[in-house]
């Protein structure tokens, strides 16, 4: 399908958008993955809540997505700033259960008898992000850059910096 | 060493990756809990399901007008929703709704031989004009009765229409609800059916109708 849009000359030019698949696909790809990072950072209740919050954002934003193959970059991006305001107003606000629960900051172990994820949670927090990011969700390096909103030089040096601290902290 | 490196740095790549779990029934449970609460928002504009019936599995979609369309087993069930989204919404998941519930329960007293007739609300969006009038004109065509592409063609308003009748008849989006099955070539051969004309054979044989 294709538009005409005239530009401040009065030309007008054709701009032709790539069609958007259905919604269902983006979450069948991306939904297992997305909630894998949004437990593992949230834990299982607010995990679960972050993920259907982003997947609801997305979905009431889809037709502003001007590029169907960014989509993945695009749902983590969403999902990284929700992380961050959950976290944030977590320590603002504490609450009697949260003094039971963990920090926000701390990344909860996907899997329950595993040491590198758990290792993973005490590196910094941008390598963190990074690697859960590329590793947990699975995602290319651009769409690393895009979730975190830094460029891609910035995502592949903090990839690399967290998998050379992991490495130190297995083989000391 | 840089090679070492490497060697060192795939091996934590590898131990990252297997260390994740992978997706299973508590996925399907979440994905479902995140369908109903999309549709609870407002923000669904066509819900699928798929429904087994003993011509095979279905695929039912619905607006929240009705049922827009019902994809036949023979047809590619994905291709179908690829579509509906390019002609109606992106916004389309597979999430149950009221008028999905209605129709599968209808579509299975009707294979059970206890409903003749469908009540379901109906969208028809993808049919206009000339076509939608082919379409209502089939819709009233009895259970167990059979009908020819002219007299629909004539029901419709334009007797002439034959061929044009045929062509809406064969890109009927609502099968087995708008029984298009019904209708049959005028020297009584069976005709063409979307959804193969064995399953129109076994439609006409459910209703008794040959």
């Amino acid at each position: 399908m294709s538009e005409v849009d005239p530009d401040t000359d009065g030309v007008p030019r054709r701009r032709r958008r790539p069609p958007l698949p259905p919604f269902e696909t983006v979450v069948e790809r991306h939904g297992p993955a997305l909630l894998r990072f949004c437990v593992s950072r949230l834990g299982p209740d607010r995990g679960e809540e972050s993920f259907q919050e982003t997947l609801l954002a997305a979905l009431r934003h889809y037709d502003e997505l001007r590029d169907p193959d960014a989509v993945g970059g695009w749902l983590f991006a969403i999902a990284h700033r929700k992380i961050v305001d959950t976290a944030r107003n977590r320590e603002r606000t504490p609450t009697p259960s949260d003094a039971l629960e963990e920090h926000a900051a701390v990344w909860h172990d996907p899997e329950p008898t595993g040491t590198i994820w758990s290792r993973v949670a005490e590196l910094p927090p941008k390598q963190r992000e990074a690697v859960g990011l590329r590793y947990l969700a699975d995602l290319p390096h651009a769409d690393v850059a895009r979730a975190m909103g830094i460029s891609e030089e910035a995502a592949r040096r903090n990839v690399f910096e967290g998998l050379r601290r992991l490495r130190r902290a297995l083989d000391p | 060493m840089p090679t070492d490196d490497r060697h060192d740095d795939a091996r934590i790549e590898h131990q990252l990756r297997s260390a994740v779990p992978p997706a299973d029934a508590a996925w399907a449970a979440v994905r479902e809990r995140f369908a109903a609460r999309a549709a609870r928002d407002g923000l669904v504009d066509v819900s699928f399901e798929d429904h087994e019936t003993p011509l095979g599995r279905i695929r039912l979609s619905a607006t929240a007008t009705g049922v827009v369309y019902v994809a036949l087993p023979i047809e590619d069930a994905d291709a179908v929703v690829e579509r509906l989204a390019a002609r109606i919404s992106t916004r389309i998941l597979r999430s149950g709704t009221p008028v999905l519930t209605e129709a599968r329960r209808e579509l299975d007293e009707y294979f059970d031989g206890r409903r003749e007739a469908f009540e379901v609300p109906l969208d028809w969006t993808l049919s206009t004009a000339f076509r939608r009038e082919v379409l209502r004109a089939t819709a009233r065509i009895p259970f167990g009765t059979t009908s020819s592409y002219r007299e629909v063609a004539t029901r419709a308003g334009s007797p002439k229409a034959v061929r044009a009748a045929g062509t809406a008849l064969a890109n009927n989006p609502l099968p087995l609800l708008v029984p298009c099955h019904r209708v049959l070539r005028t020297d009584g051969a069976l005709g063409q059916y979307r959804g193969g004309t064995a399953a129109k054979a076994q439609l006409l044989e459910l209703e008794r109708a040959i």
